[in-house]
């Protein structure tokens, strides 16, 4: 059954609508790769059971008739998304048992397309961090291996659990959600395509806010087209999402195959710093030579407020997070630490969210919480604000010039599990390349491109303008083509 | 009106702005389906959204939004059509989501204006600094178990109006008018039912005083959450006596949060300065800014009633009323219909006073709103068209009325079954004054001798001689003319 797990969804979609073989056995043959890939940790959660019964419910829809658009495919869901029974953790010990009595929007999308969720995924303690080394239920390991040297890798974050297990074929597909490069860093880190549509293209209902004006949920997936087959299922307006766009959704996998000619790719010249990594620098200038190989024009652009991002979201981001995190406070669900009898209720708090928090997390909620403050608010967060649009700003101007945008998607590969990770900014930089489009609110994926030389996968991310994930489909999938990148094999 | 504290050092003045918060009048609350009524059991109208579970996002509910329009309009007040959802962040065991969702520096109401109709039937004007839509929270319940306490959040995002007042008010009197004046425009809107005993209007009131004289403000105390309005007064009264002492006795007055403790009639500290939160007020990223045109504020401006200042000046000039009588009527909205039932083609002034003595002394000693009035409007206009034919006297109308009062009829079956008609027929009341002149030759001496005013015992005996049926005008014509020397 080992080869059900090589599968790409594209394939497993069309072989199961032609009954080569069933939901329950696709379902069952990745249960078996969970099994057998527990070291990983992918997974804080499987669902097993409850993975079984819906497979067989799809394999009853295939015999009526009425299959969805992923009847049957088995996919991992991110551990931010609530999901209905089903225990959603954040990756903290906050919410550890807490099981919610809804279903997010984008994971009841995909069940009511017929996908099978096969479990909850590990990730970055409330998606804060770039390594998974954050998550309250340990860190993930990365499916990959250095060449010459031992030792596990992460695999990025904060959807760390996500990249591992669709690059370990544990899952055919999974969901990651990104605020500052949570999708994109770990797919580049994975090898594997990761997608972060439009702000606003995905609800954010019932997904675990850490910021909400960045948040957003997306594929992640070994190829391209299936990130396109995922997406289109995910997204589209909801109602309860004031942020939520009221939008026609495209069928992302139509506009793939139609290449890049006469495209032109802007080269942004901020994303070219010094002391840049030589292979992300030489596997990016391959990038340009493979566009413009098909067809599209390399154009040199500058996005003058780069260097601003990083600080600009490291304020954004954790001011919203201080504030969506409060009602974490023992007194509704999730953990309580109680104190002795007559002890006051703050100091039920504080010992609750003592406990309950990682250091990254009560690291960005002090951040957040100061740079709010009063006194302080016009020269962070206010003008944090001011530069935010000028970075969207930046994006505006260089798409009325060009119609995508390719640079690296990390500075690095991915990084030892052991290295000794005590400077948070050092932390923070991995997410360089990603956070502007993150504060612009454009759409923006990462597809795996070559090897380091440790044999490490590295990723080109690829920028387009708000509403237009089907350039930034059709790039892709170019790239994807030309990079003909050695996806991993399914485990043994 | 003038309120000055009489101190050692000199007369004192006292300034004071008011904070109401009035609970929309709305289905559902202000960020969730669900139910926004009042009185139903603990934690039964509790959405994820109110209960601040994860991942669950607020969607403004726009009746809410036309509510806050109209409360604006009906102040006078700048419409703002660009408005901005913040969160106010502090930590409370009965507000789930960790912040309050207000409105901060971009409210959707701005600057408006407040007519005071003051007890000598002038007026004076009481500026609105601005209105905001905000959740209310839900509401903990410390004295029914013995260790912990318990939490209600049915109140938990319910739609709020904060109106603030400019510190324009000068005396608890005054803070007591505005408040009522509002009340009263809230109920005519109907945004707001206005009802202080289910919290569905409270006040908060900030109080300082300063030197008769001066001009700068001094240090202000905020005294939270009182609800009612004669407490309203005390408090204030109370609070300005506090600053005065403080000041006198060579103290300073410290910037709090207090309380009023209504059993006492005093207010003491609640959060000192120190201890005042910081809100990290910053905008809500969950909401859009909220945006309106012209369009649908002229549409909810077609739909305003007409207002108690309006209403009062139309009655002031179609019923020739007083500026104080029209102010006492327009106050409820019902109230004013209910005289203008009974005034329309009648005898305006009768009818003013009818209503506002015989009627409001029924209804306020039964406690009952107008509406329910055991007379209704309708009858108690055919009972002044009998006063105004002739049929009734105003005594016998008053009997009538107390018979409507207890049976709920009509004055015409009541008049009829009791022959209660009054006698017109010169000849029946010339017989009973010829009766009574004969039965009495010294009084009609008296008379003659020049003691005119026992002419009212004279009314008084040919009344009771025909059962008060008489016309007492008729009567005391009669008299004059017998009893002439």
């Amino acid at each position: 059954m080992t080869d059900l797990t090589s599968l790409t969804i594209a394939a497993a979609r069309d072989k199961l609508a032609n009954k080569e073989f069933t939901a329950l056995e696709l379902t069952e043959a990745h249960l078996e790769a969970m099994d057998k890939s527990k070291d990983l940790n992918a997974f804080i959660t499987t669902t097993a059971d409850l993975a079984r019964a819906r497979a067989k419910e799809s394999d009853a829809r295939f015999q009526r008739g009425t299959a969805g658009a992923l009847e049957g495919i088995p996919l991992g869901i991110k551990d931010l998304f609530c999901t209905e029974g089903v225990e959603t953790t954040a990756g903290s010990h906050i919410l550890e048992g807490f099981k919610p009595p809804y279903e997010s929007t984008v994971s009841q999308k995909l069940r009511d397309g017929g996908a099978v969720m096969l479990g909850k995924l590990n990730m970055d303690e409330f998606a804060m961090g770039s390594s998974n080394l954050s998550s309250y239920f340990g860190p993930v390991k990365n499916p990959w291996k250095a060449k010459n040297r031992d030792g596990d890798l992460v695999p990025g974050g904060s959807s760390g659990g996500s990249a591992a297990a669709v690059a370990g074929h544990l899952v055919m597909g999974a969901t990651g959600t990104d605020t500052g490069g949570s999708i994109r860093q770990p797919a580049s880190f994975c090898g594997i395509v990761g997608v972060k549509p439009t702000y606003g293209r995905c609800s954010r209902w019932g997904i675990v806010a850490f910021a909400s004006s960045l948040d957003q949920a997306g594929p992640m997936t070994r190829n391209v087209r299936d990130a396109a087959i995922m997406l289109t299922v995910m997204c589209g307006h909801d109602p309860k999402d004031s942020t939520s766009a009221p939008l026609a959704v495209p069928d992302f996998e139509a506009a793939l195959g139609q290449g890049v000619k006469g495209l032109r790719i802007g080269i942004p010249k901020e994303y070219r710093p010094e002391g840049l990594n030589g292979e992300v620098a030489a596997l990016w200038d391959k990038g340009i030579q493979w566009l413009k190989a098909a067809g599209a024009t390399p154009v040199e652009i500058s996005l003058p407020h780069t260097k601003s991002a990083l600080p600009t979201y490291y304020i954004v981001a954790p001011a919203e997070a201080s504030s969506n995190l409060a009602r974490y406070d023992g007194v509704r669900f999730g953990l309580r630490e109680r104190g002795l009898l007559g002890d006051s209720l703050d100091s039920m708090y504080s010992k609750t969210r003592a406990a309950g928090f990682g250091t990254e997390v009560k690291r960005r909620i002090l951040i957040g919480t100061y740079v709010l403050s009063a006194g302080y608010y016009d020269a962070y967060y206010l003008k944090a604000q001011k530069v935010r649009a000028l970075i969207a700003k930046d994006f505006t101007d260089a798409f009325d010039k060009v119609d995508a945008i390719l640079t690296p998607t990390a500075p690095t590969a991915a990084f030892g599990l052991d290295d000794k990770q005590d400077d948070p900014i050092a932390m923070y930089l991995n997410d360089v390349f990603t956070v502007p489009a993150s504060l612009a609110g454009i759409p923006g994926a990462s597809v795996p491109a070559g090897l380091n030389s440790e044999g490490l996968p590295l990723g080109l991310q690829v920028l387009t303008k708000r509403w237009d994930e089907e350039t930034m489909f059709r790039v892709c999938q170019v790239l994807e083509e030309a990079a003909n990148f050695p996806s991993l094999k399914a485990r043994p | 009106m003038s309120y000055v504290i009489k101190g050692e050092t000199g007369d004192w003045e006292v300034v004071i702005g008011l904070e109401v918060h009035a609970q929309v009048i709305a289905k559902s609350k202000l960020f969730s389906g669900a139910s926004a009524d009042f009185g139903a059991g603990p934690n039964t109208q509790v959405s994820f959204i109110d209960a601040g579970m994860p991942g669950m996002l607020p969607v403004i509910n726009e009746h809410c939004v036309a509510q806050a329009v109209r409360t604006g309009l009906g102040l006078k007040a700048k419409i703002n059509q660009r408005s901005v959802f913040a969160r106010k962040n502090y930590f409370y065991a009965d507000m789930p989501q960790g912040y309050q969702i207000s409105q901060y520096d971009m409210p959707i109401v701005g600057e408006g204006m407040l007519i005071l109709d003051m007890p000598d039937g002038g007026t004076r004007a009481i500026g609105i600094e601005r209105l905001h839509l905000e959740q209310d929270a839900g509401k903990s319940i410390h004295d029914m178990h013995a260790s912990s306490s318990l939490i209600d959040l049915n109140r938990s995002g319910v739609a709020l109006m904060e109106i603030v007042s400019k510190p324009d008010l000068r005396t608890p009197e005054e803070a007591g008018i505005y408040l009522k004046k509002l009340r009263s425009i809230l109920r005519y809107l109907g945004t707001c039912d206005g009802n202080m005993e289910e919290g569905s209007l409270r006040c908060d009131a900030n109080v300082s005083v300063r030197p008769v004289g001066s001009v700068d403000l001094r240090t202000r105390c905020e005294i939270k959450n009182v609800n009612s309005v004669r407490f309203v007064m005390e408090a204030i009264a109370y609070e300005a006596q506090r600053h005065v002492d403080v000041y006198e006795s060579g103290g300073a007055i410290a910037q709090e949060t207090r309380l009023f403790d209504a059993n006492k009639g005093e207010t003491r500290t609640m959060r000192s300065k120190e201890m005042a939160h910081d809100y990290r007020y910053f905008p809500d990223p969950d909401l859009l800014p909220l945006e309106f045109d012209d369009a649908y504020v002229a549409k909810i401006k077609a739909t305003l009633p007409e207002l108690p200042d309006d209403k009062k000046a139309r009655f002031i000039t179609d019923y020739g009323l007083n500026a104080y009588d029209a102010g006492v009527l327009v106050a409820d909205q019902d109230n004013a219909a209910y005289f203008e039932a009974v005034a329309k083609g009648r005898d305006a002034k009768l009818a003013n006073n009818w209503v506002s003595s015989n009627v409001f002394a029924v209804l306020n000693a039964r406690n009952v709103p107008i509406t329910e009035s055991p007379v209704s409007a309708k009858h108690l206009g055919r009972l002044l068209d009998l006063i105004s034919d002739n049929t009734l006297s105003s005594r016998m109308a008053k009997d009538v009325f107390e018979i409507m009062i207890e049976t709920g009829k009509d004055p015409e079956s009541i008049v009829e079954a009791g022959g209660m008609k009054q006698i017109t027929d010169t000849g029946a009341i010339e017989a009973a004054i010829d009766q009574v002149v004969a039965q009495n030759a010294d009084k009609v001496a008296q008379y003659r001798a020049g003691k005119v005013q026992i002419m009212g015992w004279f009314v008084g005996q040919v009344m009771k001689a025909t059962q008060g049926k008489a016309s007492p005008a008729l009567c005391s014509e009669l008299l004059t003319k017998k009893l002439a020397p």
